[in-house]
């Protein structure tokens, strides 16, 4: 397993490109969070210090920067496409299997490597929102700490999930850009499907049955936190109630389409003539 | 004999076009073999069959004793398909180190294969930066890491300017010097020829023949004959049960011989008959001649 890592991580760290889109993706969200837990002075009109609003509070903090931070997995996606794409260009998959590797191998491989960014990116996050939270938090107590520590489990999953698509993109169009074209267009196509389902039967329904798009599926992990911070804010305001926890039946979802999007990468480069 | 490869009956089809047909063979340790095929012909088709990247449609094949998997064997492989295939952005000692982590190899070997191919001034700069010869001498360099047990090579020559060709043609005759067996496909024939024992001629996915280069065609070779007496010497060589045909051309006669027959023998029964040759040669085919012969024979 650690060959396999190795392997593709000297394939990412060594090329240019990479190495700056896995900076983004990774350094720039903490840089953003960092940043926005310092109280900045804007042109000395009014100080804008979001540490006061308590939205830096546990157990709240757990969402709002993984949420936050999972906006950025975009950056890591374009890697995650284009060390498909790549392979492809460069035949070197081609040459990767006449050298050695199975085909099982070169798709674990690159397995291993989402897998170990989303981990890497997890424990960032998980560091520096406790680092933050007991700076701000009101609350420091072990238990408040630890409650809702499950949004980190479902960053994490969402993470390898989202990627796991790209990488299955990837190996199906082999080219970068057709590959993102095709992430947008599933998009589009989860909402025709959203529509075409309200329009023959209702939204509920229809809402019900979106949980369990692939896209949507990983989005739901964790909610928009917005709603939640205007909760806090007015407590009395009944209709903004909604449910933003992370389930272990959204993870479960997240997880099955994981497995299938390896599983079907797998499948098609075994049974493609390279 | 030890057998390294054992094809049998492999068959690959893409939709209707047959590539590959019912193909049997079996590489032996310490020969050098050619696949020999016009383009199009399922060289390089057999080759990634054989190597992992091709699916068969039919039949099968195994490497070694047949106790290994395909991958694991490879690993005991060394092979240049096509083109040189390596990651642009990276320096060739960065590229056979990744080709060191796959096959398992310690990274000792990099700057000594480097040095076979001549490439150990230039083992720090990218990839990209290479000439085509260069890239081509690189991939050898990638297959010797392992000191593979078969070299496998397809048209390693494609594309080459002379030096280039030269250049290649020397570092396979110091490999298969050293015992490595070979397997060389390619549509040159005299790059064939001048290195390889055995045979295996392809064409349109069928196989025509397999075994030694020198028996490739039953035949006993030819003589080419000058003389003043044109005339007197057809009738005479018409005529001689030894002589299947005779082909004249420009004053040179040529005169295939159907029953083995020394050169020494042949000039003194023409001296007694009267003629006295002008210009004597005894020659067999070369593997040019043989091999548009096989393909003509069996192009119906």
């Amino acid at each position: 397993m650690l060959r396999l890592l190795n392997l593709e991580l000297q394939k990412l760290l060594l090329n240019r490109t990479s190495k700056i889109l896995i900076f983004i993706s990774f350094i720039l969200p903490f840089f953003v969070i960092l940043l926005s837990s310092l109280k900045i002075n804007v042109f000395g009109f009014f100080t804008l210090e979001l540490g006061e609003l308590g939205v830096f509070n546990f157990p709240i903090i757990w969402h709002l920067t993984t949420f936050f931070a999972s906006q950025f997995k975009f950056f890591f996606a374009i890697v995650v496409v284009s060390m498909i794409g790549n392979e492809y260009s460069n035949k070197t998959i081609k040459q990767n299997l006449i050298d050695g590797l199975s085909k099982k191998e070169f798709i674990l491989s690159k397995f291993y490597t989402i897998v170990f960014f989303s981990l890497v990116s997890t424990v960032l996050i998980t560091l520096i929102s406790f680092c933050i939270g007991m700076y701000y938090s009101s609350y420091t107590e072990a238990t408040i700490v630890v409650r809702e520590t499950e949004f980190l489990l479902a960053y994490f999953v969402k993470l390898i999930g989202f990627f796991s698509l790209c990488l299955f993109f990837g190996m199906l169009v082999k080219r970068s850009a057709f590959a993102l074209a095709f992430l947008f267009i599933l998009y589009i196509l989860e909402w025709i499907l959203f529509g075409l389902i309200t329009w023959q039967f209702n939204a509920s329904i229809a809402e019900k049955i979106q949980n369990f798009f692939p896209l949507k599926s990983m989005y739901k992990l964790i909610d928009q936190p917005f709603q939640r911070v205007a909760m806090t804010k007015f407590p009395d305001k009944g209709e903004l109630a909604y449910d933003y926890g992370a389930h272990s039946y959204e993870i479960i979802i997240v997880l099955c389409w994981t497995a299938l999007f390896i599983f079907l990468s797998y499948r098609l480069l075994k049974k493609r003539d390279l | 004999m030890e057998s390294i490869l054992t094809i049998n009956n492999l068959t690959k089809k893409f939709g209707y076009l047959t590539a590959v047909k019912d193909l049997s063979f079996t590489i032996n340790k310490g020969n050098v073999y050619g696949i020999l095929g016009p383009n199009g012909s399922g060289k390089s088709t057999t080759l990634g069959i054989v190597l992992n990247v091709v699916n068969k449609t039919e039949g099968s094949f195994h490497w070694f004793d047949g106790n290994t998997s395909t991958h694991d064997a490879l690993k005991k492989v060394g092979a240049i398909i096509e083109r040189p295939n390596f990651y642009p952005y990276m320096t060739a000692t960065q590229n056979l180190k990744l080709v060191c982590k796959i096959k398992g190899v310690d990274f000792s070997k990099i700057d000594e294969k480097l040095e076979i191919v001549g490439l150990l001034e230039r083992k720090d700069s990218k990839f990209k930066t290479y000439s085509l010869g260069m890239k081509q001498r690189l991939a050898i360099a990638s297959a010797l890491l392992n000191d593979p047990e078969i070299l496998i090579l397809d048209e390693p020559t494609n594309g080459l300017d002379p030096q280039g060709i030269h250049q290649i043609r020397e570092i396979i005759k110091q490999i298969a010097a050293k015992g490595t067996t070979i397997l060389l496909a390619s549509h040159l024939l005299d790059e064939v020829e001048k290195v390889c024992s055995h045979v295996v001629v392809l064409r349109k996915g069928v196989k025509l023949y397999s075994g030694r280069v020198d028996e490739m065609i039953s035949s006993h070779g030819f003589f080419e004959l000058k003389c003043n007496k044109e005339t007197e010497l057809i009738k005479l060589l018409e005529n001689h049960k030894s002589f299947s045909k005779v082909k004249i051309q420009d004053h040179l006669i040529t005169a295939f011989l159907s029953e083995p027959m020394l050169s020494d023998d042949f000039n003194k029964y023409l001296f007694e008959q009267g003629i006295v040759l002008t210009h004597l040669v005894q020659r067999k085919e070369s593997l040019e001649e043989q091999f548009l012969q096989l393909t003509d024979h069996n192009q119906n």
